[in-house]
């Protein structure tokens, strides 16, 4: 069967001011990913989103992808040879609030791949009204042994690099703080993805 | 290059052409000037993280989820409407199994949200939220109500034109889209600065959908459709 070729993507457009009517109603936020099955190491993210003039952003939606404990997707195309904690999904969604900010109550995942090992991370896509499109960043973890060596850290300019590790709460073990600095002085690292 | 043990391969994505995507920053559209980043965005070679995304089930989809006209006691005020269509990739291939989900203004063009001060009605029977799931031929179905244009803030005398938000989760995260639908003939393109955002005029035009009267139920409701594509795989299987 000869599929239809080159077919140019629908364009995106804002999610707009009211997405929450749907996308993030209580029955379909997903604040949480680590279930009381869930095994690894138990993490709280504070995401807080800020815009240009280090405003908070109240009305942002944030998507969250993430592998298990093992650095495994739940998805068919992740054929590491490595077994899924079952009943893992992976997916998180949250809306910041009034202070512009979530928090994101998750396992922390394990390095990803075998080749080219990549640190734990978290991939996020922020929606927002005055976003015609979604933007892309990753959270790693501040102090991890294994990002130096990150494939995709190394890509990024060394003095931008702490835009994309969570800072450990003080004296809140488990506790890690993200900014999405959506423009500015200290605009987080977005990829081109 | 080190030695593998293992090689897990990976299927990069294919970026879209550029005009036929927004920019982040587009100055007629005012709330985009603080809220689009002005650094330049890294390059992504895609690994893993880039090319799987959430996988769901029918368990998030209930009766009449796709049926904005029956989730209240009465049937909301408005011009019944079908709508309709397929979710291909970028290959043209259907993708099954995909979250869609809608949400929309009422006929009066008012949005069941805190936020919404525009001074119409609200509809008791009208939520404006809906959410399905395509078949195994990457086919889904809404049934809702046609809504209403209505004004914003963004420039003096400004309205949007009727427009059904989408958001769609296709096989990977990075083929998420959200998007709007929009209605053949609305005068109010010309004006609108999210419309207007894509640079490319074909592209745009994929926005609207096309009246249908293959759908179309006579003495009910029109038919709309809109097939919806999103980035998928390049054909060469690379290994990273």
């Amino acid at each position: 069967m000869k599929p239809e070729v080159g077919l140019v993507p629908t364009p995106s457009q804002t999610a707009g001011p009211f997405f929450a009517i749907e996308l993030t109603t209580d029955e379909h936020c997903v604040r949480c990913l680590s279930g009381a099955q869930a095994k690894g190491e138990r993490v709280w993210i504070t995401f807080r989103v800020l815009d240009g003039d280090g405003v908070p952003v109240n009305d942002a939606m944030l998507e969250i992808w993430q592998a298990d404990t093992h650095g495994k997707y739940n998805h068919p195309d992740d054929q590491q040879p490595k077994e899924l904690d079952p009943g893992w999904i992976g997916f998180g969604r949250l809306a910041s609030g009034a202070d512009g900010t979530c928090v994101l109550e998750t396992i922390k995942p394990g390095s990803v791949g075998n080749n080219t090992m990549q640190a734990p991370h978290l991939a996020v896509a922020v929606f927002a009204r005055g976003m015609l499109k979604q933007l892309y960043t990753r959270v790693y973890f501040s102090g991890d042994a294994a990002n130096d060596a990150d494939p995709i850290l190394r890509l990024v300019p060394p003095d931008r690099r702490h835009t994309l590790l969570a800072r450990p709460e003080p004296e809140s073990a488990g506790h890690w703080l993200f900014d999405v600095r959506l423009q500015g002085d200290q605009e987080t690292v977005f990829f081109d993805v | 290059m080190s030695p593998a043990t293992t090689r897990v391969p990976i299927r990069p994505y294919a970026r879209p052409p550029k005009d036929s995507q927004p920019p982040s920053l587009y100055e007629p559209y005012r709330a985009t000037m603080k809220r689009a980043p002005l650094l330049p965005l890294v390059l992504l070679p895609h690994t893993l993280s880039e090319v799987t995304g959430p996988v769901f089930g029918h368990e998030k989809i209930r009766e009449n989820d796709n049926d904005l006209t029956s989730q209240h006691a009465g049937e909301p005020l408005g011009e019944r409407i079908i709508v309709s269509g397929r979710v291909l990739d970028s290959n043209g291939r259907p993708i099954p199994s995909a979250l869609l989900e809608i949400w929309q203004a009422n006929s009066a063009g008012r949005y069941r949200h805190v936020n919404d001060q525009h001074p119409a009605p609200l509809d008791p029977n009208f939520s404006g939220a809906g959410r399905t799931m395509t078949d195994e031929q990457g086919n889904y179905r809404f049934v809702t109500i046609k809504p209403g244009a209505y004004p914003w803030f963004n420039h003096y005398n400004a309205w949007r034109p009727a427009h059904i938000h989408f958001s769609i989760f296709g096989t990977a995260f990075i083929s998420r889209l959200v998007t709007q639908m929009y209605f053949p003939g609305d005068p109010l393109f010309a004006y609108d600065p999210i419309f207007q955002s894509i640079p490319d005029e074909r592209a745009r035009q994929r926005m609207i959908s096309k009246f249908d009267l293959e759908t179309t139920q006579p003495q009910w409701a029109k038919g709309f459709k809109f097939d919806i594509v999103l980035r998928g795989p390049e054909a060469t299987p690379f290994e990273t």
